[in-house]
């Protein structure tokens, strides 16, 4: 049996952030990954956990305010499920259904996976790609943090311990496209070695492409966008001369490490193929 | 604190520590250890339970996030009255149990998916059950029960 | 209910005896007994790769009186774990050698997890490190060595039109049965104890005992446990748990459970050996193999376990299933600071089998025959000599197992048609598909004399009140021994299955049949459980004079309990020399070959294998159902091994020491399996049987890496045949490092004390 640190669980977000506000808490949304690491012995286990599941203030999907709005308890099963995700947000949809299994699907949330702050966490590159806002809350009230400035460092977040995050805003853009692959380690409950998300702007007239983003998982201590990448692909059309420019700059950006999953020669190799691979496909050559 | 919790059809109330695992609780303090610990990280799905109908894994699950919820372990698919459940038997008849410790896991994927009403195609099974790890069959006489088992519900509407 | 069997199949043979049981959550694994009263046991262990002990402290600031510490003085008997050699320690004491990661070197028992866990961060160990050696090429200790040779290899090679050359090397694989090894130890009213645990062999464990614990046969008792799996993981590790928990209880005189946590069973319990083995092989143009020069090092990790016995099938498989006129195979296995490798379904053949299936393949590319063709010519037949000298005299199905497989997957048809898109292939094309073919034979049983100095016996009784029983130590571990055993019985007697009962294995109630292992179940033991009921029936009938099914009741009645004990009798014509290490090396062959079908991602390298064509060649099929049960779990076994299976080290320490991080096939990962059984029998047992467990493993990794270079192009020599080491082979990338060997860290290799 494992350490069994003390629970609050608040019926209400108030509740929830007055206890936020004491300090010494660690949330804990749908459990998978607190429970892991918990059990795991993996780090100090905390003193005190602060139970959100209750708090259906966090729940839903909808889309508001020209964005698509996700509560941080969304589940990933939910995602899957629904249909706003998958017109809107179809990378995330895609993303969320290569998180572990059912099991953990119906447990696992949005929000834990962006508090989670794993560099492997893979609905993180999509959050990236899609311009996410992060909408955080406490007592003072709520702000809203980009998701580009979201994760500073390894496994840090840019969120105060009084605050919780609340929802994740995905803003709608006119015309954009996405698209999502994640290379783990087996075909299901995978571990990522290389995440990718990108998106765009096409011009239906010239068929270039705007406000390109490349971002990735796996690659670096966190998730990170790959700049060099987006700028020889922005204003570009999907042609094979561009694929070639935007995998040289983005290998080149790249500082992935070796580790118990995979090497980084591999994941400096294989980002670059599947980024010439998606371009590919949408350049059709 | 106290959690009351529905185990198989049985109203349950239990006085634990919130972040007690539903697994411990369930293995534990309610004694039911058809539910197993494979890794204790959510990877081999031998303590999967349905909660509200929701396959989960309990070792991932602190009993303070299932209060008032419905629960059901494998000791709670074969009833005194009928006996085996038709999932239970299709793994029977077809081998689907080897060493066994997997199994109570499995059922609960496999009944959770028969649940879905899905068409019981060989991807859409093994999908279902790729959360739960299994080292005796090659999952292909697993494969094969959930698909028996699919198959007697659409040929008996049940 | 009636089942509804599909033609061909399961159509008469029993449902799995305790399969009720499993199925309703109510079979009792180790970790789901209660004693009352009990107290929770844990191992300190090791945290370097080799060190002198100076001394184990416990922190006199925490209340010690709440928790039972055992060290090696404390230990009555032998501190040793009793096995082929003397070497490993109960638990390493003061002053003595640390020799891997996660050695035992005390244990704490305490009454509740929660006092145990604080007492586990009082304990330090003192230690001065000591120079580790984790390359097996660099090993100076030996612990066996077997060169086998026939005819002339030197000539051999001479004479061939083409030597080719290859090395291979595979890592540990770990036999992940998905519960972790558990035993719990109950002091026994009369002295000693009561081991039940999650285990293969009761018998070893209670001669561990007998041993380290210095108490007579009758005061050291075994129960098992439903086990949840075991493929070899659960043969000799839990001697050493079985111990522990015992020394546990002894001292507390009172329960003890060790139930290991997965994170430590990867970390602490037995691997499959990592290998290296090199291949010179001679052939000529028309595809006979005229010559094999093999070299095969194993690496056994810390301390000698069972791997003798695991290199000397080792080197008998080296050559694989063909009748090559020169041979020299030279097999030695070595130490490393690393945790002992042990049993693993397949037991070192699974290796060496791997480098001659894919030697072969090679061999045949070079002379531009098909891997089909080559086989054919090389095959053993009747009348083969291996390189023990011994002549195949029947039961040799090697030619109709290949046919077999390559019929059922129209192997020739697929390998032109992907041979034609990999000519075609363009930086369009996302994915490849590739067929690949692998042949392999396994010994059935023991290796050479083993059987017949183990000196098995079983039992079968008709009691007093008219119960037929059969009384053995082999265990259940969902191979199904525990159906198949009354299956034979009632065979043999004319009951129905139902009439037939199976002893608990328990140490005080059955007799010593030997371990579970070595796919010896069905042949051997079973082959005496016939016997046994066969002078049972004899016996009856004779006091009788009417049929044993009609008669028995009554007889049990007048005549009161009859029981028959069947001691092992050696199979006539069978027999081979230790000294020379000639002659019969298994009274018989089971015979293997596996289709693979897989698809390799053209930008990231992943293999999906699709499907495999399983055919295996078991002698005789006691139950359908069963026996492809073993097929199938074996060949996913093998794909794992082939894919996705593999541990890395660090200092000698496993990295892969959690379930995220060592991965093995969901349901997703498993290809279709088509399985053939072929039955070719051995007539040195009543029944035929053969033994399936182990024959699946062997042919399953060669199978997949012929089909990843059939669709890439590509050698993998090193398994698995992950991502990165395909992209290596096909981009020209920094491969990474080899399996099974651990890197050492920047501070160690600073230090300049890590390798001599």
């Amino acid at each position: 049996m494992a350490i069994e640190p003390a629970v609050v669980s608040p019926a209400t977000l108030a509740e929830a952030y007055a206890i936020a506000a004491r300090g010494a808490h660690r949330p804990v949304a749908g459990g998978t990954d607190l429970l892991v690491q918990i059990t795991g012995g993996i780090g100090p286990p905390p003193d005190r956990v602060l139970d959100l599941w209750r708090l259906d203030e966090l729940r839903g999907i909808s889309v508001r305010d020209g964005a698509l709005e996700l509560g941080a308890l969304t589940t990933f099963s939910e995602i899957r499920a629904s249909v706003a995700c998958r017109e809107d947000a179809p990378a995330l949809v895609e993303a969320a259904a290569t998180i572990g299994a059912a099991q953990i699907q119906n447990r696992g949330t949005l929000g834990g996976n962006v508090m989670n702050a794993s560099p492997a966490g893979d609905t993180l590159p999509v959050l990236l790609a899609l311009d996410a806002e992060l909408v955080v809350g406490g007592e003072t009230g709520e702000r809203t943090i980009p998701a580009a400035a979201f994760w500073p460092a390894y496994r840090r977040t840019a969120i105060r311990p009084d605050e919780l995050l609340v929802r994740i805003r995905l803003p709608l853009v006119a015309d954009r496209r996405q698209r999502f692959r994640k290379v783990g380690t087996r075909r299901a409950q995978a571990i990522s070695k290389v995440v990718i998300a990108l998106a765009w702007r096409g011009d239906p007239g010239s068929g270039t492409w705007r406000e390109v983003r490349v971002a990735l998982g796996s690659v670096a201590a966190t998730p990170i966008r790959a700049a060099a990448a987006e700028a020889a692909l922005e204003g570009e059309r999907p042609t094979e001369s561009t694929a070639e420019r935007a995998v040289a700059a983005l290998v080149g950006e790249l500082r992935p490490i070796d580790d118990v999953r995979s090497t980084a020669a591999y994941r400096r190799e294989v980002a670059g193929r599947v980024l010439r691979r998606l371009v590919r496909d949408e350049g059709r050559w | 604190m106290s959690y009351h919790l529905t185990v198989n059809g049985t109203a349950t109330e239990v006085a634990v520590p919130g972040m007690r695992r539903l697994l411990d609780v369930l293995r534990e303090d309610l004694g039911l250890t058809g539910s197993k610990e494979g890794c204790g990280e959510g990877e081999c799905g031998a303590c999967t339970v349905l909660i509200d109908g929701a396959v989960a894994v309990s070792c991932l699950v602190p009993v303070c996030q299932v209060d008032a919820a419905v629960i059901t372990t494998v000791e709670g698919l074969a009833t005194p009255t009928t006996g085996l459940s038709s999932l239970q038997q299709a793994f029977l008849e077809t081998g689907g149990a080897q060493c066994g410790i997997c199994t109570p896991g499995m059922l609960l994927s496999g009944q959770a998916f028969l649940d879905s009403g899905a068409e019981p195609t060989d991807d859409a099974i093994r999908e279902a059950i790729a959360g739960n790890l299994c080292r005796c069959t090659g999952y292909t006489k697993i494969v094969e029960a959930v698909a028996l088992a699919a198959g007697r519900r659409d040929e008996t509407g049940a | 209910m009636t089942i509804a069997a599909r033609p061909g199949r399961a159509v008469g043979a029993p449902l799995r005896r305790e399969g009720p049981a499993k199925l309703t959550g109510t079979a009792l694994y180790t970790d789901d007994l209660v004693f009352p009263g009990g107290w929770y046991g844990t191992t300190i262990r090791s945290t370097e790769p080799r060190a002198r002990l100076v001394a184990i402290d416990l922190d006199p600031a925490f209340d010690w009186s709440r928790v039972a510490v055992v060290t090696a003085d404390d230990i009555p008997g032998d501190n040793v774990v009793a096995s082929i050699a003397a070497d490993q320690p109960i638990l390493v004491p003061v002053g003595g050698e640390i020799r891997h990661q996660a050695e035992p070197v005390a244990l704490l028992a305490a009454a509740d997890r929660e006092t145990l866990r604080e007492a586990r961060l009082r304990v330090r160990l003192r230690t001065e490190a000591l120079p580790p050696v984790f390359d097996p090429l660099a090993s100076t200790v030996e612990f066996a060595r077997y060169d086998l040779a026939k005819g002339d290899v030197d000539a051999g090679l001479a004479s061939a039109d083409l030597v080719v050359q290859g090395t291979y090397r595979v890592g540990h694989q770990e036999q992940l049965y998905i519960e972790n090894n558990a035993m719990i130890a109950v002091p026994r009213a009369g002295g000693g104890v009561i081991v039940h645990g999650s285990l293969q062999c009761p018998y070893y464990v209670h001669k561990a005992l007998k041993r380290g614990l210095r108490i007579g046969s009758e005061q050291a008792q075994v129960v098992q446990a439903e086990t949840g799996g075991g493929f070899g993981g659960k043969e000799e590790y839990p001697s050493m748990i079985g111990l522990h928990a015992a020394l546990l209880a002894l001292r507390t005189q009172r329960p003890v459970r060790m139930i290991y946590d997965r994170h430590e069973d990867l970390a602490a319990t037995t691997k499959r050996h990592p290998a290296i083995v090199t291949h010179r092989t001679g052939v000529m143009r028309d595809g006979r193999v005229v010559a094999q020069d093999i070299d095969l090092v194993l690496d056994g990790g810390a301390y000698t376990t069972l791997t003798p016995v695991v290199l000397s099938r080792a080197t008998i498989h080296a050559g694989g299933p063909y009748d090559i006129p020169n041979v020299r195979i030279r097999g030695r296995a070595v130490m490393t600071n690393t945790p002992p490798n042990g049993a693993f379904r397949g037991f070192g053949a699974p290796q060496s089998e791997f480098a001659a299936e894919t030697q072969l393949n090679r061999v045949a590319e070079a002379i531009g025959m098909s891997p089909l063709d080559v086989r054919r010519r090389n095959v053993y037949r009747l009348g083969g000599i291996t390189p023990t000298q011994q002549v195949l005299r029947g039961g040799v199905a090697g030619e109709e197992v290949l046919e077999r497989a390559a019929e059922a997957s129209e192997f020739d048809r697929v390998r032109v048609r992907t041979a034609e898109s990999r000519g075609r292939r363009s930086p369009r094309d996302r994915t490849a598909r590739g067929i690949g073919l692998a042949l392999a034979w396994h010994g059935a049983g023991f290796t050479g004399s083993g059987e017949a100095k183990m000196g098995s016996v079983v039992s079968v009784e008709l009691s007093g009140d008219g119960v037929v029983r059969i009384l053995t130590a082999s265990t259940e571990m969902g191979q199904g021994t525990k159906t198949i055993f009354p299956q034979l019985v009632a065979a043999e007697l004319g009951l129905p299955i139902e009439a037939v009962e199976m002893a608990p294995q328990d140490t005080a109630l059955v007799p010593d049949s030997g371990p579970t292992v070595a796919s010896r179940t069905a042949m051997v033991v079973g082959g005496m459980t016939i016997q046994a009921a066969r002078r049972l029936r004899e016996a009856v009938e004779g006091r009788t004079g009417r049929p044993f099914a009609t008669s028995y009741r009554d007889d049990a009645a007048d005549h009161g309990a009859t029981r028959i004990d069947q001691a092992f009798e050696p199979y006539p014509g069978v027999g081979f020399d230790d000294a020379t290490y000639t002659g019969d090396a298994y009274p018989a062959f089971g015979w293997a070959a596996a289709v693979a079908e897989v698809e390799v991602d053209l930008d990231t390298f992943e293999v999906a294998v699709r499907s495999i064509v399983a055919v295996d060649d078991v002698g005789r099929v006691i139950h359908p159902v069963l026996c492809e049960g073993q097929v199938e779990g074996g060949t996913l076994q093998a794909v794992g091994y082939a894919t996705i299976e593999e541990i890395k080290l660090l200092d000698g320490r496993y990295l892969n020491d959690r379930l995220q991080t060592y991965l093995i096939p969901t349901a997703l990962d498993a290809p279709r399996i088509e399985t053939i059984l072929v039955e070719s029998p051995f007539a040195g047992v009543p029944h035929g049987a053969k033994g399936v467990g182990e024959l699946p493993m062997d042919v399953g990794a060669p199978a997949v890496v012929a089909a990843i270079h059939d669709a890439t192009g590509a050698w993998i020599h090193d398994l698995p045949a992950t991502p990165e080491r395909i992209m290596a082979a096909l981009v020209g990338i920094d491969p990474p490092g080899p399996p099974g060997i651990s890197t050492v860290s920047p501070r160690r290799a600073a230090d300049g004390d890590t390798e001599r």
